[in-house]
């Protein structure tokens, strides 16, 4: 008799080698769990080098996700099951293991070898070392080979197909159907009919043997939550940025120009847009990081839009080149993939420590619209509102996004490309009384002139610009001017973009104000602090340049106001330099995301100090 | 692209010139050739709207201010850069680089080499006179070892690049040398280079007469040039001196020099050849002016077509297109594994 109990929010950890085909094996689950219509979000671990020696600590590949029957924002802190294909897997995975949490194991793969590499003494199965878990060994890499007895394909062969085992298994335990799996192998070997079949009847001989042996006391059933109708697909923050380009493209009717130098973890959108030529998307791979804004600049100048993607390191080095795209006001978009810094730093690992940079890290007044993305799907709206902005007001945009959200995935609700917004470019026309510096009076935004437009010949450059005419000036009064004019600019994207709702009441306790791939996190806490009666509200900036006037209303709201930071507190300076407000910070700098469990005690400790007659 | 060029229409040369004062210090070299691209540019045909020029930061890189045609000043080293960026955005437009020693040979020798390796259709004119002006006389990238500059009090210690060397060894595909003073020469090498296809590099050498007058003295004086000069002919031998009455040619990987007399003619010279298929010949002659006592070639080192980046370019996006049709939002969205929820 098969016990099986409701839960409401799961969190499942797989982890093995990286050719244990990890990654692969989750991305199965989430497709089979977001088809039996759980909320969820991922997150892929993958190891820093590129070929890591088998069986090491730091060779092993993970990946996480968290579903629900409601909201999920995060792939989740605390892990309820743990696939553990070998004991390094199961030593770097046991700190964010819940207590009494799920522990499935290949025991074959615990050789001594692999102890010794996963730094064990002893055997962990057999020196009581886990006890507080349940643990369940499995023969996976034998049951795999006894199940493939009467395939042709070798030992080592059929080892490969291992992890389709434990995904039987964990399919069993959360009652999920295996046909969207077997439909995909079958879709994926068509051409290799004996894969094809080794793998359908590892992933059954899994379930079975679940099933079977009784393995599992209790199974668990999440029930369904409530989604809105729609076509959706995983997206991860980088394919979604490059979807968002395109997007705007499309919608622009003109080329993108993209014009980028491999960096991690940004190299994944040049590789995308690479691959997308028949939307007209033109790559250029520069000879580094100054090339290929440059070239992005040059693009714009001409009439492509001009874009290009990199990482801190890469802002650095681009930032001359951002305060030329300022000064002669070429519309373009700079997109930093944040990593942690600072200089090298851990490259595969998540920072928002570039925010002060990208806001004023270049010589001179040069102030430009900043947007952060929220979720690796907002990845998709940020880079397209970027075009958008950068096209009307012939500005240069920065879009950030971090390596949580570049690699994180979650289900994307495919947007009617007809609902999106329009974007219209009017270029001056021949035969116009054309002044390259006149201004449109409402946005402030120059007009774009094409070289090749008879009548409009012009010259733009870093040095300074008589108003109107563009002509070099070092009139002190036109500096003056033009300083405060290109200023002005920026702040009115502030009218033409909408500003974000405040989550919870409009005034109370503590406000939380946070911005980029934090969003989640915050928002779960906030959350659960909510519905136990806190009086707490939730502030996520989105253009953190210009900020929204709402902003400085709700701050005045508040008692007290706390920012959750991957950074030493960037935002928090720059919240207390503008409001003259007491805020307080959170700030965690592990290269990871901040916890919530962490951040409700930090809000909790401030929701106290009321009590305590603050 | 198409859409946004407009009918071509013809220029003359003084529509070439902006309204802006020039500003380069009386007796420049920079003169000479700004009034030769004025010139030149009409003759070549090239509609005012469709010439775009770029810079980057020097004496030189004031240029495109003072050409009433599309300019960009940009910054230090980088003219390359943003110049890739447009052709590749239009390839339609005839783009041109004005950059110094400086510019592209310390800061920006990156851009240069890769804009070379490229191949992209473009003209670069480096005005060459080995210092920097701007900032006011410091030793230039170009300058002789031995250099007393201001910042080199003792000597400079740092030898110096040789530009058409270096790029010919990057694949420029047309590598050429001419003299400030020689306006004529300068001329016709600035239209071939503009008929060129592929990337143009013109070295001018260029007298800095405020902060390194005389640099190339001996190749501009009636009294010397004679001797010092060898003006490149496709297709002659490598002959100079006033009476022509000397030549160059190799012996295994060194230079002969040859008096021509009754026993050794023009027939059993070999000729130079600016599309040589063996790069080798042309990297020989470029070194031959670093010899000292041997003239130092002018005119065009080597000519030869390669397809273009620009054309590459267009080509993958046309195959692309042909091959999987041209981009459908919804198409590309929907791709990969979808669900749907009811
Ligand atoms: S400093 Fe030299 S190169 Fe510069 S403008 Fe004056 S003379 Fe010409």
């Amino acid at each position: 008799m098969k016990n099986i109990q409701e839960v409401s929010r799961v969190t499942i950890r797989f982890a093995g080698d990286s050719g244990d085909g990890i990654q692969l094996t989750g991305n199965q689950f989430t497709r089979t769990t977001a088809i039996a219509l759980n909320d969820l979000s991922t997150l892929p671990d993958y190891p820093a080098e590129i070929r890591a020696p088998a069986g090491t600590l730091y060779g092993v590949s993970g990946f996480q996700i968290q579903f629900s029957s409601q909201n999920v924002h995060t792939p989740g802190d605390e892990v309820d099951v743990l696939v553990a294909m070998n004991p390094a897997a199961l030593q770097a995975g046991l700190k964010s293991l819940k207590k009494n949490g799920i522990i499935i194991i290949n025991a074959d793969a615990f050789t001594e070898r692999n102890l010794r590499m996963a730094n064990f003494s002893e055997n962990p199965l057999e020196n009581g070392f886990l006890a507080g878990y349940q643990v369940y060994p499995v023969d996976i890499t034998r049951l795999t080979r006894d199940a493939l007895e009467k395939i042709e394909l070798s030992h080592k062969e059929k080892d490969r197909c291992k992890n389709f085992f434990a995904l039987g298994m964990v399919y069993w335990l959360y009652n999920r159907s295996m046909d969207a799996t077997i439909e995909w192998i079958e879709r994926k070997f068509s051409r290799q009919p004996v894969w094809a079949e080794a793998n359908v009847l590892t992933l059954k001989a899994g379930r079975n043997y679940a099933e079977a042996t009784e393995l599992f006391a209790t199974s668990y059933r999440v029930p369904e939550a409530e989604i809105e109708p729609g076509i959706y697909r995983q997206i991860t923050g980088n394919e979604a940025l490059a979807f968002g380009l395109i997007a705007a493209a499309v919608k622009a009717k003109r080329n993108i120009f993209y014009g980028s130098y491999p960096i991690t973890p940004a190299s994944d959108v040049l590789q995308y847009m690479a691959s997308y030529k028949h939307f007209g998307i033109k790559t250029l791979q520069a000879e580094d990081e100054i090339a290929a804004i440059g070239a992005a600049i040059g693009a714009s100048f001409a009439g492509d839009i001009g874009v290009t993607a990199t990482s801190g390191p890469g802002l650095a080095l681009k930032s001359e080149f951002l305060g030329l795209a300022v000064m002669t006001e070429l519309p373009l978009v700079v997109m930093d993939i944040q990593r942690s810094g600072p200089s090298t730093g851990m490259p595969t690992k998540t920072e928002q420590a570039d925010l002060l940079q990208g806001l004023f890290g270049r010589s001179g007044e040069a102030p430009i619209p900043v947007i952060a993305a929220s979720s690796p799907a907002d990845c998709f709206y940020a880079a397209y509102e970027a075009v958008r902005v950068a096209l009307r007001f012939m500005v240069p945009v920065l879009v950030f996004s971090d390596a949580y959200l570049a690699n994180g995935a979650e289900p994307w609700k495919i947007p009617d490309t007809e609902g999106l917004p329009e974007i219209e470019i009017e270029f001056a026309k021949a035969g116009e009384d054309y002044a390259p510096y006149l201004r449109d009076p409402e946005t402030l935004a120059r007009r774009w002139a094409l070289p090749g437009t008879p009548g409009l010949e012009h010259r733009l450059g870093g040095l300074e610009k008589q108003d109107l005419t563009g002509n070099v000036s070092y009139d002190p009064d036109n500096h003056e001017k033009m300083v405060r004019l290109r200023a002005e600019k920026v702040q009115r994207v502030g009218e033409f973009v909408e500003e974000p709702e405040i989550y919870g009441d409009p005034r109370g306790d503590v406000l939380v104000v946070s911005w980029g791939s934090t969003y989640g996190t915050v928002l779960t806490a906030v959350e659960q602090l909510r519905k136990e009666g806190k009086s707490v509200s939730f502030y996520h900036l989105r253009w953190m340049n210009p900020l929204p006037k709402k902003l400085e209303t709700y701050i005045r709201r508040f008692r007290r106001v706390i920012v959750p930071e991957v950074n030493l507190g960037q935002l928090r300076r720059i919240i207390r330099g503008n409001y003259l407000v007491d805020a307080v910070g959170f700030n965690r700098m592990k290269g990871q995301p901040i916890s919530v469990s962490e951040l409700k005690h930090a809000i909790e400790a401030l929701l106290e100090e009321k009590n305590n007659g603050r | 692209m198409a859409d946004n060029i407009p009918v071509a229409t013809k220029a003359l040369k003084e529509d070439f010139a902006s309204d802006q004062d020039v500003r380069w210090c009386p007796g420049c070299g920079d003169y000479a050739i700004l009034a030769q691209m004025k010139k030149v540019l009409p003759e070549i045909g090239i509609p005012r709207e469709k010439v775009v020029f770029i810079s980057g930061i020097g004496c030189a890189s004031r240029f495109p201010y003072y050409i009433n045609s599309y300019g960009f000043h940009t910054i230090h080293g980088r003219a390359p850069a943003v110049a890739t960026g447009i052709k590749l955005a239009n390839p339609e437009l005839s783009v041109w680089i004005i950059t110094g020693d400086g510019d592209s040979l310390s800061i920006g020798g990156n851009h240069l080499i890769h804009l070379c390796r490229r191949n992209l259709d473009v003209n670069v004119i480096l005005f060459n006179n080995q210092i920097y002006g701007l900032t006011k006389g410091q030793y230039s990238p170009t300058s002789p070892l031995g250099k007393v500059t201001k910042t080199t009090p003792y000597g400079s210690i740092d030898r110096p690049f040789n530009p058409i060397s270096l790029v010919l060894s990057a694949g420029a595909t047309f590598v050429a040398r001419t003299i400030d003073r020689d306006t004529k020469h300068m001329a016709e090498i600035f239209k071939r280079a503009a008929a060129h296809k592929g990337c143009s590099f013109v070295e001018v050498y260029q007298n800095c007469n405020i902060f390194n007058d005389g640099a190339y003295r001996l190749l501009t004086e009636p009294e010397t040039k004679f001797d010092q000069v060898l003006y490149l002919e496709d297709g002659k031998p490598l002959i100079y001196g006033k009476e022509k009455n000397r030549a160059l040619r190799s012996n295994g990987f060194e230079v002969e020099t040859l008096e021509l007399n009754e026993s050794v003619e023009n027939q059993d010279l070999p000729v130079h050849r600016e599309n040589s298929e063996s790069e080798a010949y042309a990297q020989w002659l470029s070194r031959i002016g670093d010899v000292p006592g041997l003239p130092v070639p002018v005119g065009v080192f080597r000519a030869v077509q390669r397809e273009t980046y620009e054309q590459l370019s267009e080509q993958q996006l046309a195959g692309a297109i042909q091959k999987k049709g041209p981009g459908d939002l919804k198409q590309l969205f929907i791709s990969g594994d979808t669900w749907k929820v009811e």
